[in-house]
């Protein structure tokens, strides 16, 4: 089955699915450390490192893509660093791919985490700790559960964002079929094409659909979340 | 197992500045909102850090301002009942009884947890989310989890406020179980005094966060000087006393030091011992024992003292056997009557001036 759509179109599709799963799993748990520290923690320069988190929000695209390539191409400092020690290409890579999209949902996630962990009442917190439960456990057996529901919608919100990012992505990774080439990626380079309109429509109807498929998925979870804790 | 606390908090508008120790058993905080209540005991728990301090609790020394010392709430063992209950919405109530024992990993006693249970009336909640339960359920969850993290002293903040009339007295009862079940130190934070009257067996009183009194409840209440603290409608002297008998009229007689009681059916069997709040502006003095009255308490008392305020009222502090009792009369009373301290007198008490909820377990 390939709808009328080439090989190289669907590795697009699929990368796009690969570099985003992986760009949500390794961020969450950075995502909800960082939401928690805004959320409950005063601490110097909180205003500023909530400036970092949004960064990327406000800054053109393509100059986080180009900060990318700075800090993590092969002669970038951090690129450098991944490549000597560990091995690691980001720059012109998947793996690159991913860091970018993670870096360009991070600040849609964090907002979405941080408010779900404020709307947690404080005072259930404190009823943990006099029934001796220490900062962690509090924030595992009641932050976390409470803040559930937010952080899932931060998590697909953060895919959403994920499989649609363009301008850092291809400034950062350029667009090589079936390597680097996302799903927005490969929308455009069809419209560069004349006469590869149908190609591109064909994509854009397959990023609706998974678009569409996260939100429901993402719903009925948070009812089932919702639903347990009632009782009903 | 006494509690020290020294405190020194300031805030802007408030200066919180107390130093009291209290004896074992029920000790209520009692004061106007503001007082600075509920301060103290989220000091006592660790989760307010004053500006200076020292609490003590038997030989533990729990935090010292001077030395650096703090303990983290966690590692207190202090037992906290909240106003609002605070159950975790997102466990059963089971779940919410264990979570103490699970946090300190304590082995699991079945037969003294079942015991608990009963006797706050909740076993049949267990497999229940919170949101499910009614107020008096959830603040006898609440109780119940906090006593189940095995604590060594219990903080009750206003547990009953949020309750209505007839929620509270479904908890009281269980709460004077617990005090003479457990000899768990308890503080008790009220500015209701026929709670205090019920449950206490010694009152702190505080007034714009220092300790106006403190002493064993049945002195403080009937001292006619707090009546300013406790409004004149609330004064009330508590008395101790057995119940006698259940007449067929539906009035219990009960002896107290001074002399038998009749009230309206008290729901205790004789020989019970109970505690028992006359409000102050319910007794009557007369000079000469009164005769075709419809009153049926008539004790013989001895004027202590007398105390006037600036309002047309006089608090008049009775001894009546061991027993003391206090009097509101007005000014006027008191001045036709002569009365003064060491004059005998009469104490007229009408059956029906005892509420329901002015009595209470020994």
């Amino acid at each position: 089955m390939t709808l009328g759509i080439s090989p190289d179109a669907w590795a697009a599709v699929a990368l796009s699915l690969r570099v985003s799963f992986w760009a949500v799993a390794l961020s969450l748990p950075v995502g909800i450390a960082i939401a928690w520290l805004l959320a409950r923690v005063e601490f110097p320069g909180k205003q500023l490192v909530n400036g970092i988190v949004h960064l990327p929000l406000i800054l053109p695209p393509v100059v986080t893509g180009y900060l990318l390539l700075l800090t993590f191409g092969r002669r970038g400092p951090a690129g450098a660093f991944l490549h000597d020690v560990f091995g690691i290409t980001l720059a012109f890579n998947w793996t690159g791919a991913a860091l970018a999209a993670a870096i360009m949902a991070f600040p849609l996630m964090v907002r979405a985490i941080r408010l779900s962990i404020e709307a947690v009442d404080p005072g259930l917190e404190e009823a943990a700790a006099t029934l001796g439960a220490c900062r962690a456990r509090v924030f595992l057996t009641i932050t976390l559960p409470l803040a559930a529901p937010g952080i899932l919608a931060g998590a697909i919100l953060a895919f959403a964002k994920a499989m649609g990012e363009f301008g850092a992505t291809i400034t950062f990774v350029s667009n090589i079929p079936g390597r680097t080439q996302t799903l927005p990626s490969a929308v455009y380079a069809f419209l560069q094409v004349p006469g590869a309109e149908g190609s591109a429509i064909r994509l854009v109807l397959i990023s609706i659909a998974v678009a569409m498929g996260a939100l429901v998925a993402s719903e009925v979870l948070a009812r089932r979340m919702a639903r347990r804790r009632t009782g009903a | 197992m006494s509690l020290a606390i020294t405190l020194r908090h300031a805030r802007e508008d408030f200066v919180l500045d107390v130093d009291v120790e209290t004896p074992s058993g029920v000790t209520a905080l009692f004061g106007p909102s503001g007082a600075g209540k509920t301060t103290i005991v989220q000091a006592v728990a660790g989760l307010l850090r004053p500006d200076s301090g020292r609490i003590r609790i038997g030989d533990d020394l729990l935090q010292d301002s001077a030395t650096g010392h703090w303990l983290p709430p966690h590692r207190r063992r202090i037992g906290y009942v909240f106003q609002d209950g605070r159950l975790f919405p997102h466990m059963s109530v089971a779940k919410n009884l264990a979570y103490g024992r699970r946090m300190s990993g304590a082995p699991r006693d079945p037969a003294s947890e079942a015991r608990l249970l009963a006797m706050l009336g909740i076993d049949h909640l267990l497999d229940r989310a919170p949101a499910l339960l009614s107020g008096g359920e959830k603040q006898r969850v609440a109780i119940g989890r906090a006593l189940l993290s095995q604590p060594r002293l219990l903080l009750l903040d206003e547990p009953l406020a949020a309750l209505d009339a007839a929620r509270k007295e479904e908890i009281l009862p269980y709460l004077e179980k617990l005090r003479d079940a457990s000899g768990l130190p308890i503080l008790y934070v009220s500015h209701a005094v026929a709670e205090v009257a019920r449950l206490a067996t010694s009152v702190v009183i505080l007034r714009q966060g220092h300790v106006d009194r403190s002493g064993p409840v049945a002195e403080l209440l009937a001292d006619p000087a707090l009546t300013r603290a406790l409004g004149p409608r609330e004064a009330g002297a508590v008395i101790e006393a057995r119940v006698l008998r259940h007449h067929e009229d539906g009035l219990t007689e009960l002896a107290t030091s001074a002399g038998h009681l009749l009230l309206p059916g008290v729901g205790a069997a004789p020989g019970t011992g109970l505690r028992i709040r006359i409000p102050a502006h319910e007794v009557i003095l007369a000079l000469t024992p009164p005769e075709a009255i419809s009153a049926l308490n008539i004790l013989p008392a001895r004027i202590r003292s007398l105390r006037g305020g600036d309002g047309p009222g006089v608090m008049v502090q009775l001894e009546s056997g061991a027993d003391l009792l206090l009097a509101r009369v007005t000014r006027r009373s008191a001045e036709a009557l002569a009365l003064e301290p060491g004059k005998n007198c009469f104490a007229i008490v009408k059956s029906v001036a005892v509420a329901r909820d002015d009595i209470g377990a020994l």
